[in-house]
């Protein structure tokens, strides 16, 4: 019965990580595949050692498998926003049918990141978040 | 409050020597329990807050696990499709969060959840920039990310 469990577990894992690399070749500009790829990954082998863990059941394998999940979901984020952002500088083309870039010009010569927020547009957002808050 | 998670793991790992049992799931009992005990024995309105925050941050893992898992969903439609329906767009998302740990928690978060990327941070932490997939209207999105993680988030780790 349990064997059952594993083998769901496992095929789910190995699809979502076999469903992101299909999202590489397809997907139009660099942005999109970074954003496809960096969750799978995470989903997918955290899926596959979860059902190691299941599967062998001894505590060893367990506490490491824990730990490995643990250090990818703290990793995986800051690894696709530094790649992100890297190439954002590096000038690396949005897709020719994005709608809307509002990162567009708003880095300094010396990759400082404004804002870009006046006075205005400040208490615009202060009254948007009073609507919001239930 | 961080006397209170102490006292509970001291608990915890009290209760797992005596048992003699190391799985996972004795662990999480030991936990439960001392989680109890000590529901019926603290006392004074500051340390309550402990008993708060605990469910709270049960009931976000739970709720993040099913926001994830549908996003993944979305996600793998998309890729699978003949014809894919992606909007990609960059937008500027005004950020509640104020210290530094609670902006890391949030964009890992955000990052974590499929469609999704954190591309920047502005230098004063008033802005975050998000890459999303599916642009539909910029309130729409910043109604939905905010409701949905950083309200929540916010309840757990303030």
């Amino acid at each position: 019965m349990t064997d059952i469990l594993f083998i769901i577990l496992c095929t789910i894992g190995s699809l979502v990580t076999l469903v992101a690399a299909v999202g590489i070749l397809r997907m139009p500009d660099f942005y999109m595949r970074l954003s496809v790829t960096v969750k799978a990954s995470t989903i997918g082998s955290g899926l596959l050692l979860l059902c190691a863990a299941m599967y062998f059941n001894v505590p060893d394998v367990t506490n490491r498998a824990m730990a490995i999940v643990l250090f990818l979901i703290l990793t995986a984020p800051v690894a696709g926003h530094m790649i992100g952002r890297a190439a954002y500088m590096g000038k690396a083309k949005l897709w020719k049918d994005s709608k809307l870039d509002e990162l567009e010009g708003m880095y300094d010569e010396d990759h400082h990141l404004r804002s870009g927020q006046s006075k205005k547009e400040l208490q615009e957002n202060d009254e948007k978040k009073a609507d919001i808050q239930p | 409050m961080t006397n209170q998670l102490f006292t509970n793991i001291m608990l915890t790992l009290i209760w797992v020597m005596l048992s003699g049992n190391t799985s996972i799931p004795n662990f999480g009992f030991g936990f439960a329990l001392g989680f109890v005990i000590l529901y019926l024995t603290v006392r004074g309105v500051d340390n309550r807050r402990y008993f708060y925050r605990v469910p709270r941050l049960v009931r976000f893992v739970l709720r993040y696990i099913y926001e994830m898992l549908k996003a993944n969903l979305q996600v793998t439609r998309t890729i699978l499709m003949r014809k894919m329906d992606v909007a990609p767009a960059i937008i500027k998302y005004p950020l509640e969060a104020k210290t530094d740990f609670e902006i890391t928690m949030l964009s890992n978060i955000i990052s974590l959840t499929p469609g999704t990327l954190v591309m920047d941070i502005s230098d004063d932490k008033k802005v975050m920039y998000i890459h999303t997939l599916y642009y539909k209207d910029k309130d729409s999105f910043i109604k939905y990310i905010r409701l949905n993680l950083e309200i929540k988030l916010l309840e757990v780790i303030r």
